[in-house]
């Protein structure tokens, strides 16, 4: 299948996303239950909801770092049925970035190494993945925190370089599970900010949010309820 | 994701946790070592028996009344010096010939006295076996057909007895018995524990006379190249059944002492490095349990990587590769380690030790396959990771 890159076709159509989970007792959990929407290219989307409804679950699928239990799913107008994991896993290194609540950024690496790993698995040289980790580090304003590692800053700046390693590989989409969660008010500020800067610069971005002032600053909200969708806005 | 790269993580990796990697390539080390050194042990005693026998001199044949072989009971010898003569016939060529009396005395010059293997032999003994001489002369014919009183002492019973004195022309005194010294061997070592520095030669029927009994211990003889061994070892044989139906003799070549020889002592270096490969096992068991517990510790970093695009197999290459790398560093050290202490061996005790190239190749070898082996279930497991669960781990 062709991948379209028009910018006519949406970052993410899903159609019926289900997702269960069985657990130990043989119980099946229903996370999502049947959500249905698209995003477009360049959008700032919020997920809204309470907790449990299925928000980082529906993430994940979108990340394509799980596949849902029914559904379509499209990508870019890529169904990711049709991939293996190998080129859901190269999908993911070039068509999206992630953030994360709690960073998850490697303890003992320097920021520069931390910004460069997606590019690890790309091919990139070493040197090219110096260079253009520099350049990421240097677009969220830690170009003075190159050597750094994660436990020498702040967990503000610690966000800021999960964000530079998310956009070192040039994404169209950047997902963000509740990326202010572990911020105070003025760092989370500094990160939305700089989250906006990125989706006036052509990048679609997608978070999660418990927060209703961040979630107002996206341009759409979409509100989920025990695993569907309530509304969309 | 190139190995370069893979080789990096893993090196960094190691160095994190440094005295865990440490201690778990000790047991490779530990494996590895002995492995080596067993080899080399193994190896050296079997080249030093080789040397010993290739020393006797070349394509020697030695005849022996009965059965040869471990395990098989001492024959009361039957032959005789007609059979030596009979033998001759057989052979064609008298001076390949020689005999051989043996019995152990107490070897006397005044009031030194030294223990010594007497051997009875003829003038053609230098001719089948390679024995030079440091001084004097070997036996004749006259030696032995008129019974003289002489003989030829080995080198360590010659210092033992005379020091640095010239022992030509003197006498010694065997069983109340005087006898002139007429020559000195060159020192030879021993061969199968026969201390052949302590033999000392004298005309085969003037030892029959000391001993009391007309009777020889063995035949030896010598072809004429590698080729003619086995014909006449055959024929030799075959003579000597006909001579006496119903009795065996054995007639072994060097060649075929080799061979036995070789393949015991093969056999037996091979059990020792197994039994050392057992605990080179043990050493990739470590491994592995090593391994499983550092899968665990990083199953948030191994989601954090497949998020951000790395393969099943990416992260698999790089839980191999540390693997590897941990059993080939230790099999390196295990193989310095061992090479030294077979070096050490070789120079503090009298266990030859002899370090082969191929012992050491292996070594590598396994210790590299080992990490593969020991390194890959962990290292699936990693793999198989799913990042949603793995980054939800706290
Ligand atoms: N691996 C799993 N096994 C079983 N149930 C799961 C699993 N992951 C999620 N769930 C369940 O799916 C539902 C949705 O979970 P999810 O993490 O998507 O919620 P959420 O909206 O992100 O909540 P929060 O705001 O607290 O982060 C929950 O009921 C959760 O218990
Ligand atoms: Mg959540």
């Amino acid at each position: 299948m062709p991948e379209a890159t028009g910018t006519s076709v949406p970052a993410f159509e899903a159609i019926g996303l289900t997702r269960s989970y069985r657990l130990d007792g043989g119980v099946l959990v229903d996370a999502l239950r049947g959500v249905s929407l698209r995003i477009g290219q360049g959008e700032f989307a919020a997920i809204v909801g309470p907790s449990g409804s299925g928000k980082s679950t529906l993430m994940h699928l979108l990340g394509c770092l799980d596949r849902p239990t029914s559904g379509t799913l499209r990508v870019n107008g890529v169904d990711v049925a049709t991939l293996d994991d190998a080129r859901l896993a190269d999908l993911r290194n070039r068509t999206i970035g992630f953030v994360f609540q709690s960073f998850h950024l490697l303890a003992r690496t320097s920021a520069l190494d931390n910004v460069a790993l997606p590019l690890v698995y790309r091919g990139v040289s070493r040197a090219g993945r110096r260079e253009r980790a520099k350049a990421a580090l240097e677009a969220v304003g830690l170009g003075h925190r190159l050597t750094h590692r994660p436990s020498q800053m702040s967990g503000g700046e610690q966000q800021r370089v999960a964000i530079a390693r998310a956009l070192v590989g040039d994404p169209r989409v950047l997902l963000a599970d509740e990326p202010t969660g572990n911020l105070d008010t003025r760092n989370g500020e500094e990160v939305m900010g700089l989250l906006e800067r990125l989706n006036e610069g052509g990048v679609a971005v997608v978070l999660v949010t418990h927060d209703a002032d961040v979630a107002a600053r996206a341009r759409r909200q979409i509100h989920v309820r025990d695993g569907r969708i309530e509304r969309d806005t | 994701m190139r190995t370069a790269e893979a080789l990096r993580m893993a090196v960094e990796a190691l160095r994190v946790n440094r005295l865990r990697s440490m201690l778990t390539m000790l047991g490779v080390i530990i494996g590895v070592l002995s492995v080596v050194i067993l080899v080399a042990i193994g190896t050296g005693a079997k080249n030093a028996v080789e040397k010993e026998i290739a020393g006797l001199g070349s394509n020697i044949i030695l005849v022996v009344p009965g059965q040869v072989g471990l395990g098989a009971a001492p024959t009361q010898s039957r032959l005789d010096l007609s059979d030596v003569a009979y033998v001759r016939r057989v052979v064609g060529d008298p001076s390949k010939v020689t005999v051989a009396v043996n019995s152990g005395e107490p070897v006397r010059v005044g009031r030194v006295e030294v223990f010594a293997t007497l051997t009875g032999t003829d003038e053609n003994m230098p001719h089948v076996f390679d024995r030079p001489l440091r001084r004097g002369r070997y036996l004749t014919e006259t030696d032995v057909d008129t019974r003289r009183r002489v003989v030829i002492l080995g080198s360590e019973v010659a210092a033992k007895l005379f020091g640095d004195v010239d022992p030509i022309g003197r006498q010694v005194t065997i069983a109340g018995v005087r006898f002139r010294v007429i020559g000195v061997y060159e020192t030879v070592g021993s061969t199968f524990g026969v201390a052949r520095d302590q033999e000392v030669h004298l005309p085969v029927t003037t030892a029959q006379r000391l001993i009391g009994l007309p009777r020889i211990n063995g035949i030896a003889v010598g072809a004429s190249g590698p080729d003619e061994i086995e014909p006449l070892r055959q024929r030799v044989v075959a003579a000597l059944a006909a001579r006496y139906p119903g009795e065996t003799f054995s007639a072994v070549t060097q060649t075929q002492l080799l061979g036995t020889i070789g393949t015991v002592l093969g056999m037996l270096t091979g059990v020792l490095a197994a039994i050392a490969g057992i605990s080179l096992l043990v050493g990739g068991v470590g491994v592995s349990n090593i391994m499983l517990v550092g899968v665990r510790e990083r199953t948030k970093e191994i989601g954090l990587r497949k998020a951000l695009g790395a393969r099943g197999r990416d992260i698999l290459g790089q839980f191999l590769i540390e693997a590897v790398l941990l059993t080939t560093i230790g099999g390196v050290i295990g193989i310095l380690t061992g090479v030294g202490g077979a070096l050490l061996i070789q120079a503090v005790s009298p266990v030859p030790a002899s370090i082969t190239w191929w012992s050491i190749v292996l070594a590598f070898g396994v210790s590299a396959a080992v990490g593969v082996f020991f390194g890959v279930a962990p290292a699936r497991r990693a793999a198989r990771l799913d990042p949603v669960v793995a980054l939800r781990t706290d």
